[in-house]
């Protein structure tokens, strides 16, 4: 298929399948805890009754930084999608949570900038990760173009087994999922109220949530590229590190940020650049 | 129907209650009764609240903060008082320093009796909540001028 039209499937399904999968994280959660839990479509429900909400804005630039976030994150995915530069994907996926962190303090809420600090920490902890991780690609396939990766059929995962391991615990803090949702977080969590989103309500909250869903979508297609060889291994691997997600999720208590930052960049770097340099060294010192 | 009904978040305020009620309005929240069922999450932020259960009969001090969390919260909204103390002050009605009920602060739409009030009546009063909360969505349809405020607010 031409790449613009995958692009507009993706700008088009991936709202549709994202807050599916934030559904079944709900109600899969609440199994784990004893309780019967929402509905699947619960997260629709939520955003069309965000739509619903009186606009209620702090600062007149939140709009366009709200909006910028929810944007460049469908520009991210969908020059994912259309087989487009794995760096280019990172550097639109960057951009994106920049304007979610200067939504953040562009308002006076001292909870607020709490969590745009922290979103900034967690940037920080998880993109050295990300990049090694498309290095990494890199190194396999020789390639940074995402229809390449996807098309050879070299089996990433054998090549960077540590590569996967340090982008799934990446992917932990990326789904804001507990022991690192330091920024802001799905469960009733409170001592910085909100922290990121404290300050955002109604139509621009709705469209946060909507950003988070093509985030997912994103961030689990990455997990496709380890197992592109085989599609079929390749979703049941899907689904595996999100079920492994949700179990982390309800069986850690929040860590503090140092321990976030620490974590990221010593899994990053033992894991990932150890496996890195093993691949290296195996292919005679050259990079190819 | 709209989808407010389906989704309602909740904000949580204790207007100087003896915690005998936020103990029952935080059990309907455990695994035993699970308002998430319904989509009730709690959330602690009342910019992101559609239904304000408060508990206590508000006293000289905090006053301004029910009036604060109640403003801050975007349109349309309802306010639960929970337990007899928000409803009339309770005992504690003739004290020096109590207002006497939640609706001399800010409008109530639910009042839950009880002392304290059983987790039961307070999921049912906030679903009886809903309901109204339907209505004032459906009002600020139809006159969008109006919902800014609600009836009663000055």
């Amino acid at each position: 298929m031409i790449p613009i039209v995958n692009a507009i499937i993706y700008i088009l399904l991936a709202p549709i399948i994202g807050g599916l999968v934030a559904g079944i994280d709900r109600k899969v959660t609440a199994r784990m805890q004893g309780r019967v839990g929402p509905p699947l479509l619960q997260p629709f429900y939520d955003v069309g009754k965000l739509f619903e909400k009186e606009t209620v804005v702090v600062t007149i630039s939140q709009n366009f930084h709200v909006l910028s976030y929810l944007v460049f994150m469908a520009v991210s995915g969908a020059l994912f999608f259309s087989g487009g530069d794995f760096l280019l994907v990172i550097f639109a996926f960057t951009l994106s949570h920049i304007f979610l962190v200067l939504g953040a303090y562009s308002s006076y809420s001292p909870y607020s900038h709490v969590g745009a600090e922290r979103e900034l920490i967690q940037i920080i902890a998880y993109e050295p990760m990300i990049i090694l991780t498309a290095v990494g690609m890199y190194l396999v396939t020789q390639s940074f173009n995402i229809s390449d990766i996807i098309a050879s059929s070299v089996p990433v995962i054998m090549y960077l087994p540590g590569v996967f391991v340090g982008y799934l615990m990446v992917l932990t803090i990326k789904l804001r999922k507990s022991p690192f949702d330091l920024s802001t977080s799905h469960h009733a969590h409170q001592e910085i109220v909100k922290g990121v989103t404290t300050d955002f309500s109604g139509p621009n909250l709705a469209k946060i949530e909507i950003a988070h869903w093509y985030e997912y979508v994103v961030l689990l297609g990455v997990v496709y590229l380890f197992f592109g060889f085989n599609p079929i291994i390749a979703i049941a691997a899907i689904i595996i590190a999100y079920f492994l997600e949700i179990v982390i999720d309800n069986t850690f208590s929040r860590a503090k940020w140092q321990m976030t930052l620490k974590t990221a960049w010593l899994i990053a770097g033992a894991i990932g650049i150890v496996n890195l340099a093993t691949l290296y060294y195996l292919r005679g010192g050259v990079w190819l | 129907m709209t989808y407010l009904s389906k989704s309602p978040w909740i904000l949580h305020y204790d207007a100087s209650s003896c915690n005998g009620c936020d103990i029952e309005v935080l059990a309907a929240l455990t695994p035993v009764y699970d308002v998430e069922r319904f989509g009730i999450v709690n959330t602690g932020n009342p910019k992101h609240a559609d239904v304000f259960l408060i508990t206590g009969g508000i006293n000289s001090q905090n006053v301004e903060i029910v009036k604060n969390l109640y403003e801050q919260m975007p349109n349309p909204k309802v306010v639960v008082a929970i337990g007899i103390c928000a409803a009339s002050g309770g005992v504690f009605r003739e004290c020096y320093n109590v207002s006497g009920g939640i609706d001399t602060v800010i409008p109530v739409d639910v009042y839950v009796p009880g002392c304290a009030a059983r987790p039961e009546s307070i999921i049912d009063g906030v679903v009886t909540a809903l309901g109204i909360l339907e209505q004032k969505k459906l009002a600020m349809n139809v006159n969008p001028g109006t919902g800014k405020k609600s009836p009663g607010e000055t």
